[in-house]
């Protein structure tokens, strides 16, 4: 961009065409993949987390039951954003600590020392000489961890509603026909619990796509910071000066909401449309309706 | 003692030069000119400058990291980062929590800046500044009424917008913004002196790190280069070390 070398003698367009591309909008813009990564590899983790938790409440053994209804009423009793600032910082040190214990056993001095937190060089995770995208990669990792967690338990709740929601006589008539309980719950409770729970499901994920800023919170570098930190006033220690822009940054992250929570509700309507026609003949003994 | 310590720097002396652990300076990268982030989306300003330099005459191997404000001490204690140089005043109540090198920038009166209209007495009025800051507290027990920001440019939005009749800052944030507002924005009131002078954080137990980068601090003033990099980034003010 030889256009670009000298801003301070562009005026008009060009100014503004070279503003939007100086290295710094640039990693705004790579920031817009952050937030698609996140809701990405959360999904699929958020829906196993659910189904653990869905399957422990209704587990028949009793102490699975009672961790299944602990981790629900728990995550779901707390404001997510105690989960969100609490479970990042508590996985940092517990992973750090036990690499502590077990890399550097001969050091004697304690790890709590008054407010500070120390552990050996070899226990830090990442190590001190990591570069830096390592030490974001964690960061990012311990963010998707309490997305995960948080998600997980309403999950859980849908799932475990849905799965319940499968008329009962359904499921004896399969019993009776000589399938197996294993058979009853993949083939007749499982694929039916889906009508029930896409509705929650999408919800859950309207919530989750408008959480996605709480990333911002546990100091990831995602859309939210890039758009507060472009938008701010800059004065001439910046190649391009310019006076509180923040209502403009701000405005294009409410419009890419818009259209990624218009979209979603579009897949999740064709999904719907999908899990609701009845089930492919062949199965259908179970769930014809006349006339269909 | 000596026994035992001998052989290992004599194996350390022959071997390969082993890789210094990287030290991580902490820094918010929104406080012009102090530290900010440049349009190449990299840290810039004077602190860049003078940690890299610092750095390199203690030789260390530092690598930048940005944090917020508001959790800059909490995560230097939790050993995120290993140097705070943030604009960070030294003050009592942040040395009971970590410690500080000498300053590298002198005591400098902080200033009330608001509207060139406004007059003198904005200052009793409702007054912006940074979350966690010399000035915030300073204001928090003035009789004027304090509203607080987590980043220091919203304290000047506040003002701009009329959120807030005026903003209580470090002279060297707050001057360019006088200079380049085309007479919008102006100095109003008496100046306040806080803090003595703005030092580098660190870890109370980080004792050896701290006198490396101190020594390196010393011979800076000594040879006049600190001056220099002051007058550099603040429009030639005149540290005087």
């Amino acid at each position: 961009m030889e256009l670009c070398a000298d801003p301070s003698v562009l005026a008009g367009w060009q100014w503004l065409a070279c503003y939007l591309t100086t290295p710094k909008h640039q990693l705004f813009y790579l920031s817009f993949i952050t937030v698609f990564a996140l809701l990405a590899v959360t999904a699929p983790l958020i829906l196993a987390m659910g189904f653990a938790g869905a399957l422990a409440r209704r587990s028949r053994f009793a102490p699975l039951r009672w961790a299944g209804v602990l981790y629900t009423s728990i995550v779901r009793g707390v404001p997510d954003i105690i989960f969100f600032l609490f479970v990042p910082i508590a996985l940092d040190q517990m992973v750090e600590l036990l690499r502590h214990r077990v890399k550097c056993p001969e050091v004697t001095e304690p790890v709590y020392r008054g407010s500070e937190f120390v552990v050996c060089a070899s226990a830090k995770m990442p190590l001190q000489n990591a570069a830096e995208w390592v030490h974001q990669g964690w960061g990012f990792i311990l963010a998707i961890v309490a997305f995960a967690l948080v998600f997980g338990a309403f999950a859980a709740n849908t799932l475990y509603g849905a799965l319940d929601a499968v008329p009962r006589s359904q499921l004896e008539t399969a019993r009776a026909f000589g399938f197996t309980e294993r058979q009853t719950f993949r083939k007749v409770q499982l694929p039916q619990m889906w009508t029930y729970a896409l509705p929650g499901l999408s919800n859950l994920w309207m919530i989750l796509v408008k959480a996605t800023p709480l990333l911002f919170l546990l100091g990831i570098e995602d859309i939210v910071y890039w758009a507060r930190e472009l938008g701010g006033s800059k004065n001439s220690y910046y190649d391009y000066p310019h006076p509180d822009w923040r209502l403009w940054y701000f405005l294009a992250l409410l419009v890419f909401y818009l259209f990624l929570t218009l979209i979603s509700g579009k897949v999740f309507d064709a999904l719907e449309r999908r899990v609701n026609k009845p089930l492919h003949r062949g199965h259908t003994a179970l769930s014809a309706e006349p006339g269909q | 003692m000596k026994i035992i310590a001998l052989p290992i720097v004599a194996a350390m002396a022959l071997s390969t030069p082993v890789l210094a652990d990287t030290v991580r300076l902490g820094t918010e990268g929104a406080y012009a000119p102090f530290n900010f982030v440049n349009d190449n989306g990299e840290i810039d300003g004077f602190e860049r400058e003078l940690g890299d330099k610092l750095c390199e005459m203690a030789s260390l191997e530092c690598t930048w990291v940005k944090n917020d404000w508001d959790s800059i001490i909490p995560n230097l204690v939790s050993g995120n980062y290993d140097v705070i140089i943030a604009g960070m005043s030294i003050t009592d109540e942040r040395d009971e929590v970590i410690d500080f090198t000498q300053d590298y920038y002198p005591p400098d009166p902080s200033h009330y800046m608001a509207l060139s209209d406004a007059g003198d007495d904005v200052v009793e009025g409702v007054v912006a500044a940074q979350t966690s800051t010399i000035q915030s507290s300073y204001v928090a027990e003035s009789s004027a009424t304090l509203v607080e920001f987590a980043t220091q440019d919203e304290t000047i939005a506040a003002v701009k917008n009329g959120e807030a009749d005026a903003v209580l800052a470090d002279r060297g944030f707050l001057q360019p913004f006088v200079d380049e507002s085309n007479g919008e924005f102006a100095f109003v009131g008496p100046t306040v002196s806080l803090g003595g002078g703005v030092g580098l954080g660190l870890r109370e137990s980080d004792t050896e790190l701290r006198d490396k980068l101190d020594a390196a601090i010393t011979a800076m003033k000594e040879d006049g280069s600190l001056n220099k990099l002051i007058a550099k980034w603040f429009d030639g003010l005149e540290a005087g070390y």
